[in-house]
């Protein structure tokens, strides 16, 4: 590497934040009994920075590593060191590229001299003339992973976390060597799950002692002297007392075993992404396929490659809107909400009450207790329901004990926070009640009215309607301002968002209340004005409508169902509708009708299956294939003006765009950025998307129907 | 109610040290916590002794004279925790500022010798650099008003410019010249590799430098010459005779100790370096708190039943050279005896306050490996606040019929 050649790189970023290379030479110590077996250039990657701010690579991080190592190569062919290592400041390996830089490289070259750079620093370790270690102390992402696998030996923390290669979730490839060396150091098959399956699945990491098992270590040592014992071990591996074995290793050329390996992971690599993405984003692909090719690439030809994908994918609007969703979205945006008022107006909650004891009773009571754990308190019309309820939440305490999720202490103080009573007096000394009764807005008043009567006049009552009308249920409460909308997702302990209403008496000491404890309850929380259906599920619903109008006028199932695969949603419109239940989905469906006319189409097909006692429509059949059983279309009537997969693919891209268009005018939300924080936290739409507005942009529905995009270009 | 009571031998196992560094903003350990300092011997105290299983630790007992900050929230209990001790393993903290260590080698010994305790941890630690002596210190102002103490007592040096007083012998002259030879004895045990064994390595990282491994003590100047010390200034009083250069610097370190019952010892197959015969602690005038190891040592002999002349080692802590003078005076033992701080002393190596008792055991447990012809040797120290400390131990490779290396006659290596 020679820094001139980057220069045009990094004069791209005066402002980066360089993680420097600081090199200390560290007399190796004897081995049994032997002298000390020379010099050893220990460099630490450190950004100068606390623990608050990982350490990052950019170019000019990068060239100051590239310029240190070949000074250390320099040194080794003068004979002064026996070997190179690095690791990190505490806490850090490096957490990866620094990707708000990445994203601003507004041209292929750049980001293709991005690629080469690191390829030419990391090679380096591979080429210094005496062995290289990374000492894997703390998080090593992405690029930062890669400096280790580039190293000849590594040793890994027992305390470190995060260690992952991400790219494929962010919409790239581990193109700095990660596709090429991994397979070959643990076996393509691990490598599959680490670059694929764990990166698709929610970003999932690999503490130290995991990567150490999948062989991604060749040493595992403990926090309190891991650099101490990692230079020693260093030292044993240079003086040859030490061997290394790596039994999920790959040995080039390949036998026949490992080549059926290598077939059979690619394989399965293929069938896991389709599964996972429906294919619509281009980097889980890509990293499959320089896996398949680099099967019999030479390093050279893989880093060749690596270069093309990096600098390809890093100019995809998919690569940049991920970006957007993950860091500028839950990130930040999801640990700030816009709108929420000032934190120190929060009250505190010491005790909270449940209104109901049914399933969605029982799981917020298990929610808040284990969270906040504070009492909590359900009610309900009579003693059968109420233990029935309090025994569901003691039944899945039970469940977490068994599975070693909680201790036997914690599984005992959680059981004795929750308690059930058939009177609500039990609420007498409450701060916080949430009703999970009946979907109906004189059932919940009345509910409202009867705790009001008990409760202090600070209580905050809460709702979990999702199709109601928040302010409607404040009226003729003595305290309107102390109702608050705390709309949950199912399931509640797993879905990470929480729709926070606003109507217009909602007090902000009570909405502050209502913010800290969704924090607490460790929920994302977006401020949502009282709009029929708020965020998600008016969202859904109109997609659903579109989907389902094109089903009813006589387009077929397959063609419906599918024609929404290039957005790579979690879910089918259909499956997602027998997941939400029907009943549910019509309810929400005729009150968003009532609001907003015929833009949201109630159908009659739909009612006709409600009124059947059908599921769903689809049936899967023992060959995994799904169909419509004869039973179910007798049910149903359909017009003759079909549409194509695409014209509806169309269809539904304006109508996103439409409703979207319309919550922002009728100022449902701060901003597109809170409904694309709610789509990607309450629907699991992916982040390629960017939630849903950058899509909608990228394709042209949003200037197509509002005559503008939802961001600036 | 049974009661299995009878007195137990203790022995010592194994002892080992940080590398000592100079307290300060440039210091090794400027930018390391005091109890991460005691983790590192914790652990390599079980890595040296790998047949020790954890569980069997019946204490850990860490001293350090200032216990607040990272050297607070009872030390022995927190760094059994942060060292990967078992969680049933207890833990304390224990002060006797200088003589720490010493104490908790002693409190905990007593311990095993009671038969409560079969195995302990013993150590200490000071970071002068976080916590300068004396930090946070609120002298009652009845040591002023009804003269209990003199507060210039409080400041070691000032009591050691006090000792030169008392003792007009021992002077400045003499003073440099243990120093200086203090220096070079230290500097040949290191070049004879008598030093390094006892030390764990400790890696630190300074703002903007990386990881480094600490492997050496920082404090020691080789090749100190009396012309060196002749024109350092005596900060304690103006032409007094107490320098930097004849006194111990400020330093930080750690230091832990392995005991046994010998019974424990022999169960679990670890070794015996040396075995406690007996310890001692005397009070002095606060103001001449130098002078504390000669009653304590005469106490500790008298309870062994020893003479000095049975003492063929003597580890002192060299907190001030008129200190270390004014004890071997009182024993008549000339300045330069052999018997005396084989490796040289504070002087050279430093003094962490607390965690030197147990850097006096171990060295001392290398010369009784490597001389077998001694049979008793002696850690002793003095104590602020007026104290002196004394642990009398025999040699387990005693051999009566080697003689002393370079001594002519039997008689002549006695002459007490």
């Amino acid at each position: 590497m020679s820094a001139r050649d980057f220069q045009q790189l990094t004069d791209l970023f005066p402002d980066e934040v360089v993680t420097h290379s600081h090199v200390q030479d560290i007399a190796l110590p004897g081995v049994d009994g032997a002298p000390g077996a020379g010099t050893f250039a220990l460099i630490t990657l450190d950004n100068g920075l606390d623990h608050r701010r990982p350490s990052t690579l950019g170019p000019n991080t990068l060239v100051e590593l590239g310029t240190v190592l070949q000074a250390q190569r320099e040194r080794a062919a003068r004979g002064e060191i026996a070997g190179v290592g690095v690791t990190g400041k505490p806490f850090f390996l490096a957490a990866g590229a620094d990707l708000s830089a990445v994203k601003e490289l507004k041209d292929k070259e750049a980001g293709r001299a991005m690629a080469r750079l690191g390829h030419d620093v990391y090679s380096t370790l591979n080429d210094l003339g005496v062995p290289s270690f990374v000492f894997i102390n703390g998080m090593a992402l992405g690029g930062g992973l890669e400096i280790a696998l580039n190293a000849n030996y590594r040793t890994v923390s027992t305390g470190a976390g995060a260690l992952a290669l991400p790219e494929a979730f962010l919409g790239l490839v581990p193109g700095w060597g990660g596709v090429y060396l991994l397979p070959r150091l643990i076996g393509p098959a691990n490598a599959v799950k680490v670059m694929l399956e764990n990166a698709l699945s929610n970003n999932r990491t690999l503490s130290g002692p995991e990567a150490f098992k999948l062989g991604m270590a060749d040493a595992l040592f403990e926090p309190a002297d891991f650099v101490e014992q990692s230079l020693n071990w260093a030292a044993r591996v240079l003086a040859g007392a030490e061997s290394v074995s790596r039994p999920n290793a790959v040995d080039e050329p390949l036998s026949g075993e490992n080549s059926a390996a290598w077939d059979a992971a690619v394989d399965h690599a293929k069938a896991f992404v389709e599964a996972k993405t429906s294919n619509a984003a281009p980097a889980p692909a890509k990293v499959i396929d320089l896996l398949e090719k680099g099967r019999n690439f030479s390093k050279a030809e893989s880093f060749e490659a690596e270069e093309d994908a990096l600098a390809e994918l890093m100019m995809t609007p998919q690569f940049r809107d991920t970006v957007y969703a993950f860091l500028d979205l839950v990130q930040k945006r999801g640990k700030r909400p816009a709108g929420a008022p000032d934190a120190t107006l929060a009250r505190p909650v010491t005790k909270v009450g449940v209104v109901g004891a049914g399933l969605m009773a029982g799981q917020f009571a298990l929610l808040f207790a284990r969270q906040l754990k504070v009492p909590v308190v359900l009610t309900d019309i009579d003693a059968a329901r109420v233990d029935k309820g309090v025994g569901y939440v003691h039944g899945e305490v039970d469940k977490l004990l068994a599975k070693g999720r909680i201790s036997p202490d914690a599984a005992n103080r959680t059981k004795s926070l929750v308690t059930g009573s058939v009177t609500k007096d039990a609420f007498a000394d409450a701060d916080f009640v949430i009703e999970a009764v009946f979907e109906e807005l004189e059932v919940k008043k009345q509910v409202f009215a009867e705790v009001e009567a008990v409760v202090s006049p600070e209580c905050i009552l809460a709702t979990n309607t999702s199709s109601l009308s928040v302010t409607a249920m404040a009226e003729g409460l003595e305290h309107p301002e102390r109702l608050v909308g705390f709309h949950f997702f199912n399931p509640v302990a797993l879905m990470p968002l929480l729709e926070i209403v606003r109507a217009p008496k909602t007090g902000d000491a009570v909405l502050a209340t209502a913010f800290a404890t969704a924090r607490a309850l460790r929920k994302t929380a977006v401020l949502v004005k009282d709009a029929p259906a708020f965020v998600v599920n008016r969202v859904l619903l109109r997609l659903m409508g579109e989907v389902f109008r094109a089903f009813d006028e006589g387009t077929d199932a397959h063609t419906a169902d599918n024609a929404l695969r290039p957005l790579g949603l979690p879910m089918t419109p259909f499956t997602l509708l027998a997941m939400v239940g029907l009943p549910v989905a019509q309810h929400v469906t005729e009150s968003m009708h009532a609001a907003f006319g015929d833009r949201i189409a109630v159908s009659a097909n739909l009612q006709a299956l409600i009124d059947a006692g059908k599921k769903g429509l689809w049936e899967k059949a023992e060959d995994g294939s799904r169909h419509i059983p004869a039973d179910t279309l007798a049910l149903l009537s359909f017009g003759t003006t079909p549409s194509t997969g695409e014209e509806l693919l169309a269809k539904t891209q304006d109508a996103l765009a439409e409703e979207v268009g319309l919550m922002l005018a009728e100022g449902v939300v701060a901003g597109p950025e809170d409904i694309d924080l709610c789509m990607i936290l309450g629907a699991g739409w992916p982040m390629h998307l960017g939630g849903i507005t950058p899509y909608l942009d990228r394709v042209g529905a949003s200037e197509r129907v509002n005559g503008r995009r939802f961001h600036t270009a | 109610m049974s009661q299995n009571r009878q007195i137990r031998d203790v022995v010592f196992v194994d002892g080992v040290r940080t590398p000592f560094g100079r307290a300060g903003d440039k210091g090794i350990y400027a930018s390391t916590r005091a109890d991460d300092l005691v983790v590192k011997c914790i652990r390599e105290l079980m890595r040296l002794n790998p047949r020790l299983p954890a569980g069997r630790i019946d204490e850990v007992a860490i001293a350090a004279t200032t216990q607040t900050g990272d050297q607070g929230l009872t030390i022995g209990r927190t760094a059994a925790l942060l060292a990967g001790l078992p969680a049933s393993v207890p833990g304390f903290a224990i002060d006797r500022m200088c003589a720490g260590a010493m104490t908790a080698v002693t409190t905990t010994a007593s311990g095993i010798g009671f038969g409560s305790y079969d195995v302990v941890l013993a150590g200490g630690v000071e970071h002068m650099g976080h916590h300068p002596m004396g930090a946070g210190a609120d002298p009652n102002p009845r040591f002023m008003s009804e003269r209990i103490v003199d507060p210039a007592a409080l400041n070691m040096g000032n009591t050691a410019e006090n000792l030169h007083d008392r003792f007009p012998a021992i002077t400045k002259d003499r003073t440099d010249a243990y120093a200086v030879a203090s220096q070079a004895k230290f500097a040949a045990a290191s070049a004879n590799g008598r030093i390094q064994p006892d030390l764990v390595p400790v890696a630190t990282m300074k703002p903007g430098q990386g990881w480094t491994v600490n492997t050496v003590d920082e404090p020691p100047r080789p090749g100190t010459t009396l012309k060196d010390l002749a024109g350092l200034s005596t900060p304690f009083r103006a032409h007094g005779r107490v320098t930097a250069g004849n006194a111990a610097g400020l330093n930080d370190g750690a230091t832990v100790a392995l005991l046994a019952s010998s019974d424990a010892a022999a169960e679990l197959g670890l070794p015996v370096k040396m075995r406690l015969v007996q310890f001692a602690y005397a009070g002095v005038d606060p103001e001449v708190m130098g002078i504390g190891p000669v009653p304590a040592t005469e106490k500790a002999l008298k309870l062994a039943g020893l003479g000095i002349e049975d003492i063929g080692l003597i580890e002192i802590n060299e907190a001030f050279a008129v200190q270390v003078l004014s004890f071997l005076d009182h024993f008549g033992i000339a300045d330069d005896d052999a018997r005396v701080n084989r490796y040289g002393g504070a002087i050279a190596v430093g003094h962490p306050l607390a965690s030197s008792g147990v850097r006096l055991m171990t060295q001392l447990a290398r010369q009784f490996e490597e001389d077998p012809s001694v049979r008793f040797g002696l850690t002793t120290m003095c104590i602020g606040l007026g104290m002196g400390a004394t642990v009398i131990w025999e040699n387990p490779h005693w051999t009566p019929t080697v003689s002393p290396p370079g001594s002519p006659t039997e008689d002549e290596g006695s002459a007490a």
